[in-house]
């Protein structure tokens, strides 16, 4: 078994780095896939997102949720890195990484993750306009809590 | 025994209540300690006390229905019991990812 690998940080990632730190020194992994979310400017209308989390249940949940898709994909490693803060159009804000010997259980694992990390971690999105004025929160979707309700 | 202390030890408790995103603006307060009534039972009834502390609070629990709440950092329904939870939140349904 291994321990999920979960990061909330205001910093940017990088996809190789991570890529490398999880595959480095070993040959068992056959797969890797990767999601990265990021923030768009919604037709040049959006001057940045700011997200807002919940400290300690933020880690706390997308840790339950990675040790869900361990328990359902004979995964060999898992990482979900999100990041908070305000995020400009065109930069990164989300990393799941799903490493398994074979690509089947890597490509829906990391699915998985995406799909309850939306629906379930506690972060909160805020649109910050390109005319200089603050923009409302953002609504969360009913085709998110469909798409996670796939899974049960 | 002190008679202050085990009249307040009797009624009520001291909980942490955290807000987040709009219910946070609407309430005013990222957080709070308050000493809630040991005979609120659910998420439910603790909701129906908050919303009568002020207008901020009836406002940001206007639709029951939309406010997501945690005890102790764990997702919780609105029956859920409060039991001996220390953290509650409030908060939006989730725009993360």
């Amino acid at each position: 078994m291994f321990s999920p690998l979960v990061r909330i940080q205001r910093e940017d990632f990088s996809l190789q780095d991570e890529i490398d730190a999880l595959s480095a020194g070993r040959a068992d992994i056959g797969a890797v896939v990767s999601f990265t979310g990021l923030c768009r400017d919604e037709a040049g209308t959006l001057a940045a997102l700011e997200l807002e989390h919940y400290p300690g249940m933020a880690e706390a949940e997308i840790a339950r949720v990675a040790n869900e898709a361990a328990s359902r994909w004979p995964l060999l490693g898992l990482v979900a890195i999100h990041r908070y803060g305000l995020v400009k159009p065109g930069e990164q804000i989300v990393l799941v990484l799903a490493a398994s010997a074979h690509r089947r259980a890597a490509f829906e694992a990391a699915d998985f993750m995406m799909d309850y990390l939306k629906t379930r971690a506690p972060f909160w999105k805020r649109e910050h306009r390109a005319d200089g004025t603050l923009g409302g929160w953002v609504e969360a979707k009913g085709e998110d809590d469909d798409a996670a309700r796939r899974w049960e | 025994m002190n008679t202050v202390t085990a009249t307040a030890a009797a009624g009520t408790r001291p909980v942490r209540i955290v807000y987040f995103a709009w219910v946070r603006e609407r309430v005013g307060l990222p957080e709070e300690t308050l000493d809630i009534p040991t005979d609120l039972t659910t998420i439910a009834d603790l909701v129906r006390w908050l919303k009568a502390r002020g207008e901020g609070y009836e406002t940001a629990f206007a639709d029951e229905t939309v406010v997501r709440a945690a005890l102790d950092h764990v997702h919780a329904k609105p029956q859920a019991r409060l039991g001996a939870a220390r953290e509650i939140a409030f908060f939006p349904p989730m725009t993360g990812g």
